[in-house]
Protein backbone atom coordinates (compact mmCIF):
# COMPACT_ATOMS: atom_id res chain seq x y z
CA UNK A 1 0.00 0.00 0.00
CA UNK A 2 1.34 2.98 -0.65
CA UNK A 3 1.95 5.87 1.54
CA UNK A 4 0.23 9.11 0.95
CA UNK A 5 2.26 12.23 0.88
CA UNK A 6 0.71 15.18 2.75
CA UNK A 7 -0.28 17.80 0.71
CA UNK A 8 0.72 16.37 -2.65
CA UNK A 9 -1.37 16.89 -5.22
CA UNK A 10 0.30 16.44 -8.43
CA UNK A 11 -1.06 17.91 -11.95
CA UNK A 12 -4.37 19.72 -11.57
CA UNK A 13 -6.72 16.53 -12.51
CA UNK A 14 -10.11 18.23 -12.77
CA UNK A 15 -12.93 16.65 -15.04
CA UNK A 16 -14.29 18.78 -17.57
CA UNK A 17 -17.02 17.88 -20.32
CA UNK A 18 -14.33 19.11 -22.95
CA UNK A 19 -11.57 16.88 -22.06
CA UNK A 20 -11.40 13.47 -23.19
CA UNK A 21 -11.46 10.77 -20.05
CA UNK A 22 -7.99 10.76 -18.56
CA UNK A 23 -6.88 13.42 -20.00
CA UNK A 24 -5.44 17.09 -18.11
CA UNK A 25 -5.35 20.14 -19.24
CA UNK A 26 -2.11 22.44 -19.86
CA UNK A 27 -1.54 26.37 -20.84
CA UNK A 28 1.83 24.86 -22.32
CA UNK A 29 2.90 22.72 -25.25
CA UNK A 30 4.91 19.87 -23.99
CA UNK A 31 8.02 18.88 -25.97
CA UNK A 32 7.77 14.65 -26.80
CA UNK A 33 10.42 13.42 -28.60
CA UNK A 34 11.24 9.93 -29.68
CA UNK A 35 14.49 11.34 -30.96
CA UNK A 36 17.23 14.12 -31.90
CA UNK A 37 15.15 17.15 -33.86
CA UNK A 38 15.78 17.16 -37.10
CA UNK A 39 17.44 20.24 -38.65
CA UNK A 40 15.79 20.87 -42.30
CA UNK A 41 16.08 24.02 -44.27
CA UNK A 42 12.49 25.11 -46.07
CA UNK A 43 14.69 25.30 -48.92
CA UNK A 44 15.39 21.67 -48.70
CA UNK A 45 12.35 20.69 -47.88
CA UNK A 46 9.88 18.64 -49.95
CA UNK A 47 6.29 16.86 -48.96
CA UNK A 48 4.82 14.36 -51.52
CA UNK A 49 2.50 11.51 -51.73
CA UNK A 50 2.93 8.34 -52.76
CA UNK A 51 1.10 5.75 -54.64
CA UNK A 52 1.57 2.11 -55.64
CA UNK A 53 1.51 2.98 -59.56
CA UNK A 54 4.89 4.83 -58.63
CA UNK A 55 3.21 8.70 -59.50
CA UNK A 56 5.07 10.86 -57.13
CA UNK A 57 2.91 13.73 -56.02
CA UNK A 58 5.31 15.77 -54.83
CA UNK A 59 5.48 19.77 -53.04
CA UNK A 60 8.51 21.88 -52.33
CA UNK A 61 8.20 24.75 -49.54
CA UNK A 62 7.42 27.41 -51.89
CA UNK A 63 4.92 25.25 -53.98
CA UNK A 64 3.03 24.20 -50.67
CA UNK A 65 2.77 27.72 -50.33
CA UNK A 66 0.90 28.39 -53.65
CA UNK A 67 -2.08 26.00 -52.42
CA UNK A 68 -4.90 27.80 -50.33
CA UNK A 69 -3.66 28.27 -46.53
CA UNK A 70 -6.26 27.84 -44.14
CA UNK A 71 -6.31 29.00 -40.45
CA UNK A 72 -7.21 26.48 -37.90
CA UNK A 73 -8.67 26.82 -33.95
CA UNK A 74 -8.97 22.95 -32.28
CA UNK A 75 -8.16 21.42 -29.32
CA UNK A 76 -4.87 18.97 -28.97
CA UNK A 77 -4.66 15.74 -26.74
CA UNK A 78 -1.45 13.71 -26.20
CA UNK A 79 -1.51 10.30 -25.42
CA UNK A 80 0.69 11.37 -22.65
CA UNK A 81 -2.53 12.83 -20.54
CA UNK A 82 -2.07 16.32 -21.43
CA UNK A 83 -4.47 18.09 -23.55
CA UNK A 84 -4.25 22.04 -24.70
CA UNK A 85 -7.29 23.72 -25.88
CA UNK A 86 -7.82 26.58 -28.12
CA UNK A 87 -4.62 26.17 -30.85
CA UNK A 88 -4.30 28.14 -33.59
CA UNK A 89 -2.66 26.54 -36.79
CA UNK A 90 -1.82 27.32 -40.40
CA UNK A 91 -1.60 24.93 -43.24
CA UNK A 92 -2.76 23.38 -46.29
CA UNK A 93 -5.20 20.74 -46.12
CA UNK A 94 -5.05 17.19 -46.90
CA UNK A 95 -7.98 17.22 -49.28
CA UNK A 96 -6.17 19.89 -51.40
CA UNK A 97 -3.06 18.05 -51.41
CA UNK A 98 -5.23 14.34 -52.16
CA UNK A 99 -6.99 15.89 -54.75
CA UNK A 100 -5.36 14.92 -57.83
CA UNK A 101 -4.07 11.62 -56.14
CA UNK A 102 -5.66 8.65 -57.63
CA UNK A 103 -5.70 5.51 -55.26
CA UNK A 104 -7.12 2.39 -54.11
CA UNK A 105 -5.59 1.79 -51.49
CA UNK A 106 -7.40 2.81 -47.39
CA UNK A 107 -4.41 3.18 -45.81
CA UNK A 108 -1.42 5.74 -45.52
CA UNK A 109 2.12 5.80 -43.57
CA UNK A 110 3.20 9.37 -42.48
CA UNK A 111 7.30 9.15 -43.07
CA UNK A 112 9.24 12.06 -40.83
CA UNK A 113 12.43 13.82 -41.45
CA UNK A 114 14.73 12.04 -38.56
CA UNK A 115 12.68 8.24 -39.49
CA UNK A 116 9.68 8.24 -37.48
CA UNK A 117 6.78 6.78 -38.66
CA UNK A 118 2.78 6.56 -38.03
CA UNK A 119 -0.07 4.61 -39.86
CA UNK A 120 -3.56 6.51 -41.06
CA UNK A 121 -6.43 5.62 -42.30
CA UNK A 122 -6.86 7.51 -45.52
CA UNK A 123 -10.38 8.89 -44.67
CA UNK A 124 -9.10 10.36 -41.35
CA UNK A 125 -7.05 12.50 -43.58
CA UNK A 126 -9.93 13.87 -45.75
CA UNK A 127 -13.08 15.95 -45.23
CA UNK A 128 -11.34 18.89 -43.35
CA UNK A 129 -10.29 16.55 -40.48
CA UNK A 130 -6.53 17.00 -41.47
CA UNK A 131 -3.70 19.24 -42.62
CA UNK A 132 0.18 20.13 -42.80
CA UNK A 133 0.74 22.66 -40.78
CA UNK A 134 3.43 25.00 -41.19
CA UNK A 135 2.44 27.98 -38.74
CA UNK A 136 1.92 27.81 -34.57
CA UNK A 137 0.04 30.63 -32.65
CA UNK A 138 0.95 33.05 -36.05
CA UNK A 139 4.80 31.94 -36.03
CA UNK A 140 6.52 29.65 -37.90
CA UNK A 141 6.48 26.23 -36.35
CA UNK A 142 9.56 25.61 -34.04
CA UNK A 143 11.38 22.53 -34.99
CA UNK A 144 10.64 21.23 -31.58
CA UNK A 145 7.27 21.06 -32.35
CA UNK A 146 7.71 19.99 -35.91
CA UNK A 147 8.93 22.61 -37.97
CA UNK A 148 9.82 23.28 -40.93
CA UNK A 149 6.24 21.48 -41.06
CA UNK A 150 3.94 18.64 -39.32
CA UNK A 151 0.80 16.89 -39.91
CA UNK A 152 -2.15 17.90 -37.70
CA UNK A 153 -5.16 15.67 -37.24
CA UNK A 154 -6.62 16.93 -34.20
CA UNK A 155 -9.27 14.26 -34.02
CA UNK A 156 -6.60 11.64 -33.15
CA UNK A 157 -4.11 11.49 -30.14
CA UNK A 158 -1.38 13.56 -31.22
CA UNK A 159 1.66 10.89 -31.87
CA UNK A 160 -0.46 10.74 -35.00
CA UNK A 161 0.50 14.30 -36.33
CA UNK A 162 3.68 13.44 -37.51
CA UNK A 163 6.05 16.02 -36.66
CA UNK A 164 9.14 16.96 -39.51
CA UNK A 165 6.41 15.62 -42.30
CA UNK A 166 8.40 14.25 -45.30
CA UNK A 167 5.89 12.03 -47.04
CA UNK A 168 2.86 9.72 -46.81
CA UNK A 169 3.05 6.29 -48.59
CA UNK A 170 -0.26 4.59 -49.52
CA UNK A 171 -0.90 1.29 -48.24
CA UNK A 172 -3.54 -1.52 -49.06
CA UNK A 173 -3.62 -2.70 -45.68
CA UNK A 174 -3.13 -1.33 -42.69
CA UNK A 175 1.16 -1.32 -41.15
CA UNK A 176 2.28 -0.18 -37.86
CA UNK A 177 4.36 2.93 -37.80
CA UNK A 178 6.92 3.62 -35.07
CA UNK A 179 4.41 3.53 -31.76
CA UNK A 180 1.95 1.38 -32.92
CA UNK A 181 5.17 -1.66 -33.31
CA UNK A 182 5.75 -0.90 -29.59
CA UNK A 183 2.18 -1.03 -27.96
CA UNK A 184 0.31 2.36 -29.26
CA UNK A 185 -2.95 1.54 -30.11
CA UNK A 186 -3.12 1.36 -34.59
CA UNK A 187 -6.15 4.08 -34.61
CA UNK A 188 -5.69 6.57 -31.24
CA UNK A 189 -8.95 7.85 -30.44
CA UNK A 190 -8.48 10.05 -27.19
CA UNK A 191 -12.72 10.16 -26.78
CA UNK A 192 -12.39 6.16 -26.50
CA UNK A 193 -9.20 6.57 -24.88
CA UNK A 194 -7.45 4.30 -27.42
CA UNK A 195 -3.76 4.57 -26.24
CA UNK A 196 -2.57 1.02 -26.18
CA UNK A 197 -3.53 -2.39 -27.95
CA UNK B 1 26.42 -20.87 0.25
CA UNK B 2 29.14 -23.12 -0.49
CA UNK B 3 26.26 -26.23 -0.52
CA UNK B 4 25.94 -25.12 -4.49
CA UNK B 5 29.45 -26.19 -5.07
CA UNK B 6 28.05 -30.06 -4.76
CA UNK B 7 26.13 -29.69 -8.19
CA UNK B 8 29.70 -29.20 -9.94
CA UNK B 9 32.67 -31.91 -10.34
CA UNK B 10 35.39 -29.20 -10.33
CA UNK B 11 33.28 -27.02 -7.93
CA UNK B 12 35.52 -24.77 -5.92
CA UNK B 13 32.89 -23.92 -2.60
CA UNK B 14 35.65 -20.74 -2.19
CA UNK B 15 35.26 -19.50 -6.18
CA UNK B 16 31.43 -19.92 -6.11
CA UNK B 17 31.06 -17.77 -2.59
CA UNK B 18 33.18 -15.42 -3.65
CA UNK B 19 31.20 -14.88 -6.81
CA UNK B 20 28.10 -14.74 -4.76
CA UNK B 21 29.60 -11.85 -2.93
CA UNK B 22 31.34 -9.84 -5.34
CA UNK B 23 32.24 -6.31 -5.00
CA UNK B 24 28.59 -5.73 -6.91
CA UNK B 25 26.58 -2.06 -6.30
CA UNK B 26 23.74 -2.88 -3.99
CA UNK B 27 20.65 -3.23 -6.59
CA UNK B 28 17.16 -4.02 -4.54
CA UNK B 29 14.80 -4.69 -7.44
CA UNK B 30 11.57 -2.73 -8.05
CA UNK B 31 11.19 -2.82 -4.21
CA UNK B 32 9.65 0.54 -2.64
CA UNK B 33 10.88 1.75 0.83
CA UNK B 34 9.36 4.18 3.05
CA UNK B 35 11.38 7.15 3.97
CA UNK B 36 10.46 9.81 6.82
CA UNK B 37 12.37 13.61 6.60
CA UNK B 38 14.73 13.90 9.02
CA UNK B 39 16.03 17.73 8.39
CA UNK B 40 15.75 19.90 5.35
CA UNK B 41 18.39 22.48 4.57
CA UNK B 42 17.96 25.17 2.01
CA UNK B 43 21.24 25.16 0.01
CA UNK B 44 20.45 27.71 -2.60
CA UNK B 45 17.10 30.25 -3.99
CA UNK B 46 16.08 27.34 -5.81
CA UNK B 47 17.27 23.72 -4.25
CA UNK B 48 17.78 22.27 -0.37
CA UNK B 49 18.81 19.00 0.31
CA UNK B 50 16.50 16.67 2.36
CA UNK B 51 17.75 13.81 4.85
CA UNK B 52 15.60 10.67 5.10
CA UNK B 53 15.50 7.69 7.66
CA UNK B 54 14.99 4.98 4.92
CA UNK B 55 14.39 2.02 6.73
CA UNK B 56 15.64 -1.59 5.04
CA UNK B 57 17.77 1.27 2.64
CA UNK B 58 21.20 -1.27 3.63
CA UNK B 59 23.63 2.16 2.55
CA UNK B 60 24.55 2.97 -1.29
CA UNK B 61 27.35 3.95 -3.10
CA UNK B 62 28.74 7.27 -4.14
CA UNK B 63 26.93 8.44 -7.51
CA UNK B 64 24.00 5.78 -7.24
CA UNK B 65 20.35 7.94 -7.41
CA UNK B 66 17.25 7.11 -6.62
CA UNK B 67 13.59 6.95 -7.38
CA UNK B 68 11.16 9.14 -5.79
CA UNK B 69 7.78 8.55 -5.44
CA UNK B 70 5.14 10.61 -4.04
CA UNK B 71 1.45 9.58 -4.10
CA UNK B 72 -1.30 12.03 -3.87
CA UNK B 73 -4.82 11.45 -1.30
CA UNK B 74 -6.91 9.96 -4.92
CA UNK B 75 -4.32 7.74 -5.55
CA UNK B 76 -2.37 9.72 -8.52
CA UNK B 77 1.10 9.11 -8.48
CA UNK B 78 4.40 10.48 -9.74
CA UNK B 79 8.04 8.92 -9.67
CA UNK B 80 11.24 11.21 -10.83
CA UNK B 81 14.78 10.20 -10.16
CA UNK B 82 17.20 12.05 -8.13
CA UNK B 83 21.23 11.56 -7.27
CA UNK B 84 21.77 10.67 -3.81
CA UNK B 85 24.52 12.84 -1.68
CA UNK B 86 25.28 10.49 0.83
CA UNK B 87 27.51 7.34 0.55
CA UNK B 88 28.45 4.62 2.93
CA UNK B 89 26.32 1.62 4.95
CA UNK B 90 23.61 3.49 6.34
CA UNK B 91 19.93 3.85 6.16
CA UNK B 92 20.01 7.54 6.21
CA UNK B 93 19.85 9.01 2.88
CA UNK B 94 20.67 12.45 1.84
CA UNK B 95 19.15 13.84 -1.70
CA UNK B 96 19.62 17.66 -3.33
CA UNK B 97 16.70 18.87 -5.38
CA UNK B 98 16.83 21.69 -7.63
CA UNK B 99 13.59 23.49 -8.10
CA UNK B 100 11.90 23.27 -12.06
CA UNK B 101 9.49 25.72 -11.55
CA UNK B 102 6.96 23.78 -14.35
CA UNK B 103 7.79 20.10 -12.31
CA UNK B 104 5.50 18.51 -10.52
CA UNK B 105 7.98 16.83 -7.95
CA UNK B 106 10.10 19.07 -7.23
CA UNK B 107 8.44 22.41 -6.26
CA UNK B 108 7.12 19.73 -3.75
CA UNK B 109 10.03 18.49 -2.39
CA UNK B 110 11.97 21.82 -2.45
CA UNK B 111 8.69 24.07 -1.00
CA UNK B 112 6.56 21.72 0.50
CA UNK B 113 8.35 19.01 2.39
CA UNK B 114 8.53 18.89 5.80
CA UNK B 115 10.23 16.91 9.02
CA UNK B 116 8.44 14.07 9.48
CA UNK B 117 6.61 13.70 6.00
CA UNK B 118 6.90 10.33 4.34
CA UNK B 119 7.97 9.03 0.88
CA UNK B 120 8.54 6.09 -0.70
CA UNK B 121 11.88 5.73 -2.33
CA UNK B 122 13.29 3.05 -4.82
CA UNK B 123 16.95 1.87 -4.74
CA UNK B 124 19.74 2.59 -4.79
CA UNK B 125 19.89 2.71 -8.50
CA UNK B 126 22.47 2.70 -11.02
CA UNK B 127 25.84 0.46 -10.63
CA UNK B 128 27.95 2.79 -13.77
CA UNK B 129 28.23 6.27 -12.67
CA UNK B 130 29.64 5.31 -9.28
CA UNK B 131 32.94 6.10 -7.30
CA UNK B 132 34.20 2.72 -5.31
CA UNK B 133 36.65 3.68 -2.28
CA UNK B 134 38.79 0.69 -3.75
CA UNK B 135 39.67 2.77 -6.51
CA UNK B 136 43.44 4.28 -6.65
CA UNK B 137 43.28 6.36 -10.17
CA UNK B 138 42.83 10.37 -10.42
CA UNK B 139 39.70 11.23 -10.48
CA UNK B 140 38.20 13.96 -12.12
CA UNK B 141 34.82 15.39 -10.90
CA UNK B 142 33.20 18.54 -13.36
CA UNK B 143 29.56 19.57 -12.56
CA UNK B 144 27.14 21.91 -13.22
CA UNK B 145 24.52 23.59 -10.91
CA UNK B 146 22.53 20.62 -9.32
CA UNK B 147 25.26 18.04 -11.34
CA UNK B 148 27.17 18.54 -8.26
CA UNK B 149 25.12 15.99 -6.06
CA UNK B 150 26.50 12.71 -7.32
CA UNK B 151 29.43 14.19 -7.10
CA UNK B 152 29.43 15.01 -3.73
CA UNK B 153 28.72 11.98 -3.04
CA UNK B 154 32.48 10.63 -4.24
CA UNK B 155 33.72 13.58 -2.33
CA UNK B 156 32.54 12.36 1.05
CA UNK B 157 33.06 8.61 0.02
CA UNK B 158 36.66 9.83 -0.77
CA UNK B 159 37.10 11.52 2.50
CA UNK B 160 35.22 9.14 4.88
CA UNK B 161 37.62 6.15 3.74
CA UNK B 162 40.71 8.15 3.99
CA UNK B 163 41.47 7.70 0.23
CA UNK B 164 44.61 9.32 -0.67
CA UNK B 165 43.14 9.01 -4.95
CA UNK B 166 44.01 12.50 -6.29
CA UNK B 167 40.10 14.15 -6.86
CA UNK B 168 39.83 17.44 -8.54
CA UNK B 169 36.32 19.26 -8.85
CA UNK B 170 35.86 21.51 -11.30
CA UNK B 171 31.99 23.42 -10.15
CA UNK B 172 29.92 25.63 -12.31
CA UNK B 173 27.28 27.49 -11.11
CA UNK B 174 25.21 30.93 -11.96
CA UNK B 175 26.53 32.57 -8.59
CA UNK B 176 28.03 31.93 -5.81
CA UNK B 177 24.87 31.56 -4.01
CA UNK B 178 23.33 29.04 -6.39
CA UNK B 179 26.15 26.75 -5.01
CA UNK B 180 25.05 23.47 -3.47
CA UNK B 181 27.25 22.12 -0.43
CA UNK B 182 29.28 25.68 -0.42
CA UNK B 183 30.54 25.44 2.76
CA UNK B 184 31.33 21.84 2.57
CA UNK B 185 33.37 22.29 -0.84
CA UNK B 186 35.05 25.29 0.55
CA UNK B 187 36.59 23.67 3.31
CA UNK B 188 39.94 22.50 2.85
CA UNK B 189 40.19 18.34 2.11
CA UNK B 190 42.86 16.36 1.86
CA UNK B 191 43.96 15.02 -2.04
CA UNK B 192 40.91 17.18 -3.13
CA UNK B 193 41.53 20.20 -5.37
CA UNK B 194 38.73 22.78 -5.89
CA UNK B 195 37.92 24.91 -8.97
CA UNK B 196 35.00 27.74 -8.91
CA UNK B 197 33.36 28.55 -12.48
CA UNK B 198 31.19 31.58 -12.43
CA UNK B 199 28.70 31.99 -15.23
CA UNK B 200 26.44 34.80 -14.31
CA UNK B 201 28.53 36.85 -11.57
CA UNK B 202 31.86 36.65 -9.87
CA UNK B 203 32.55 37.22 -6.08
CA UNK B 204 34.27 40.62 -5.98
CA UNK B 205 37.89 40.65 -7.37
CA UNK B 206 37.40 36.76 -8.94
CA UNK B 207 40.09 36.73 -11.39
CA UNK B 208 37.98 34.84 -13.73
CA UNK B 209 35.27 36.70 -15.87
CA UNK B 210 31.39 34.85 -16.00
CA UNK B 211 31.68 32.72 -18.71
CA UNK B 212 30.31 29.22 -19.32
CA UNK B 213 32.64 25.94 -19.08
CA UNK B 214 35.33 26.34 -22.15
CA UNK B 215 37.76 24.10 -23.13
CA UNK B 216 40.13 26.67 -21.96
CA UNK B 217 38.75 25.85 -18.08
CA UNK B 218 39.24 22.11 -18.61
CA UNK B 219 43.10 22.99 -19.95
CA UNK B 220 43.82 24.94 -17.10
CA UNK B 221 42.11 23.04 -14.24
CA UNK B 222 41.40 19.75 -14.54
CA UNK B 223 43.51 16.69 -14.70
CA UNK B 224 45.61 16.04 -17.87
CA UNK B 225 44.56 13.58 -20.37
CA UNK B 226 47.92 11.71 -20.15
CA UNK B 227 47.02 11.22 -16.20
CA UNK B 228 44.13 8.85 -17.49
CA UNK B 229 42.07 10.16 -14.82
CA UNK B 230 38.18 8.59 -14.57
CA UNK B 231 35.73 11.50 -15.21
CA UNK B 232 32.69 11.88 -13.66
CA UNK B 233 30.17 14.80 -15.23
CA UNK B 234 27.08 15.45 -14.48
CA UNK B 235 24.83 18.94 -14.80
CA UNK B 236 22.23 19.81 -17.22
CA UNK B 237 22.43 18.14 -21.05
CA UNK B 238 24.10 21.19 -22.46
CA UNK B 239 26.75 21.50 -19.87
CA UNK B 240 27.32 17.73 -20.12
CA UNK B 241 27.46 17.36 -23.83
CA UNK B 242 29.82 20.50 -24.28
CA UNK B 243 32.04 19.11 -21.64
CA UNK B 244 32.42 15.74 -22.48
CA UNK B 245 33.10 17.24 -26.36
CA UNK B 246 35.81 18.98 -24.82
CA UNK B 247 37.32 16.43 -23.01
CA UNK B 248 37.67 13.91 -25.65
CA UNK B 249 39.25 17.45 -27.94
CA UNK B 250 41.90 17.34 -25.00
CA UNK B 251 42.74 13.89 -25.68
CA UNK B 252 40.43 11.73 -22.64
CA UNK B 253 39.72 8.56 -23.54
CA UNK B 254 35.98 8.55 -24.20
CA UNK B 255 35.29 5.03 -22.41
CA UNK B 256 36.76 6.69 -19.33
CA UNK B 257 34.51 9.27 -19.03
CA UNK B 258 31.24 9.10 -17.42
CA UNK B 259 27.86 11.60 -17.84
CA UNK B 260 25.36 11.91 -16.03
CA UNK B 261 22.73 14.56 -18.09
CA UNK B 262 19.63 15.25 -16.29
CA UNK B 263 16.84 16.34 -18.76
CA UNK B 264 14.61 19.53 -18.07
CA UNK B 265 11.51 17.87 -16.57
CA UNK C 1 11.50 20.93 -22.96
CA UNK C 2 12.92 18.09 -21.61
CA UNK C 3 15.97 16.54 -23.18
CA UNK C 4 17.91 12.77 -23.76
CA UNK C 5 19.18 12.12 -20.76
CA UNK C 6 21.53 9.53 -20.29
CA UNK C 7 21.12 5.36 -20.04
CA UNK C 8 22.09 5.24 -16.27
CA UNK C 9 18.70 6.83 -15.73
CA UNK C 10 16.89 3.55 -16.46
CA UNK C 11 18.29 2.06 -13.50
CA UNK C 12 14.48 2.27 -12.13
CA UNK C 13 12.60 1.19 -14.77
CA UNK C 14 14.87 -1.82 -15.12
CA UNK C 15 14.60 -2.86 -12.07
CA UNK C 16 11.17 -3.55 -11.97
CA UNK C 17 12.43 -6.26 -14.90
CA UNK C 18 15.83 -7.68 -14.00
CA UNK C 19 17.18 -8.70 -11.13
CA UNK C 20 20.59 -7.62 -12.76
CA UNK C 21 21.44 -3.81 -13.06
CA UNK C 22 20.65 -3.61 -17.04
CA UNK C 23 22.50 -0.27 -16.98
CA UNK C 24 25.79 -1.80 -17.03
CA UNK C 25 24.99 -4.37 -19.61
CA UNK C 26 26.59 -4.14 -22.55
CA UNK C 27 24.55 -3.78 -26.08
CA UNK C 28 25.86 -4.32 -29.83
CA UNK C 29 23.61 -1.92 -32.05
CA UNK C 30 22.31 -3.37 -34.90
CA UNK C 31 22.88 -0.03 -36.99
CA UNK C 32 26.08 0.67 -36.51
CA UNK C 33 27.81 -2.07 -34.86
CA UNK C 34 28.74 0.00 -31.57
CA UNK C 35 29.08 -2.04 -28.81
CA UNK C 36 28.68 0.33 -25.28
CA UNK C 37 27.39 -0.13 -21.83
CA UNK C 38 23.57 1.18 -21.79
CA UNK C 39 24.17 3.34 -19.19
CA UNK C 40 25.78 5.54 -22.30
CA UNK C 41 23.20 5.42 -24.75
CA UNK C 42 20.71 8.19 -25.15
CA UNK C 43 17.03 8.15 -23.75
CA UNK C 44 14.44 10.25 -24.56
CA UNK C 45 12.02 10.34 -21.44
CA UNK C 46 8.35 10.26 -22.58
CA UNK C 47 5.36 10.09 -19.50
CA UNK C 48 4.50 6.49 -21.28
CA UNK C 49 8.22 4.96 -21.62
CA UNK C 50 11.80 5.56 -22.99
CA UNK C 51 12.94 5.57 -26.22
CA UNK C 52 16.42 4.21 -25.89
CA UNK C 53 19.25 5.00 -28.72
CA UNK C 54 22.37 4.71 -29.81
CA UNK C 55 24.97 7.19 -28.35
CA UNK C 56 27.31 7.09 -31.68
CA UNK C 57 24.34 6.39 -34.70
CA UNK C 58 21.24 7.56 -33.11
CA UNK C 59 19.43 4.56 -34.26
CA UNK C 60 16.67 3.18 -31.93
CA UNK C 61 18.34 0.59 -29.75
CA UNK C 62 14.85 -0.04 -27.68
CA UNK C 63 12.05 1.10 -26.39
CA UNK C 64 10.22 0.86 -23.11
CA UNK C 65 6.65 1.67 -22.64
CA UNK C 66 4.58 1.67 -19.04
CA UNK C 67 1.35 0.68 -19.62
CA UNK C 68 -1.11 1.07 -16.39
CA UNK C 69 -0.59 -3.41 -15.72
CA UNK C 70 2.29 -3.91 -17.38
CA UNK C 71 6.18 -2.93 -18.92
CA UNK C 72 6.60 -3.46 -22.58
CA UNK C 73 10.11 -3.94 -23.58
CA UNK C 74 11.25 -3.75 -27.59
CA UNK C 75 14.52 -4.37 -28.26
CA UNK C 76 14.80 -3.82 -31.92
CA UNK C 77 17.99 -2.55 -32.41
CA UNK C 78 20.45 -4.56 -30.55
CA UNK C 79 21.98 -7.92 -32.14
CA UNK C 80 23.06 -8.48 -28.40
CA UNK C 81 22.91 -7.73 -25.03
CA UNK C 82 25.86 -8.82 -22.24
CA UNK C 83 24.95 -8.65 -18.53
CA UNK C 84 27.59 -8.55 -15.61
CA UNK C 85 27.00 -11.43 -13.17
Amino acid sequence: MAVISRGFTGRSREHTPELPPGQYLTKDFPVLSAGPTPDIATADWSFSIRTDDATLHSWSWDELHTLPIEDIATDIHCVTRWSKFGTSWRGVSLDTLFAGVETSDEYVMAHSYGGYTTNLPLQDLLGGKAWVAFEFEGEPLDPEHGGPARLLIPHLYFWKSAKWIRSLEMMSSDEPGFWEQNGYNMYGDPWLEQRYW
Amino acid sequence: MATRGSSSAIGDPLVISERETRDAPPHRIGLWHVGVVVSTHTETPTGRSIVLDVPGWGGNLAGQHADVRLTASDGYQAVRSYSIASAGDSDRVELAVDRFPTGEVSPYLVDDLLPGDELELRGPLGGWFVWKPTQTESVQLIGGGSGIVPLVAMIRSHTDSASTAPFRLLYSVRTSDDAFFRSELERPTPHLDVTWLYTRRVPHGWPRPAARISLADLAASAFASSLSPAVFVCGPTGFVETVATDLVALGHDPQRVKTERFGGA
Amino acid sequence: MPEPVDGNSLAGPFSELFSADLTTATARCLGCGDVSELARATVYPDPTGYVVRCGRCDDVLMVIIEEPDSIRLELRGMSWLKVPR
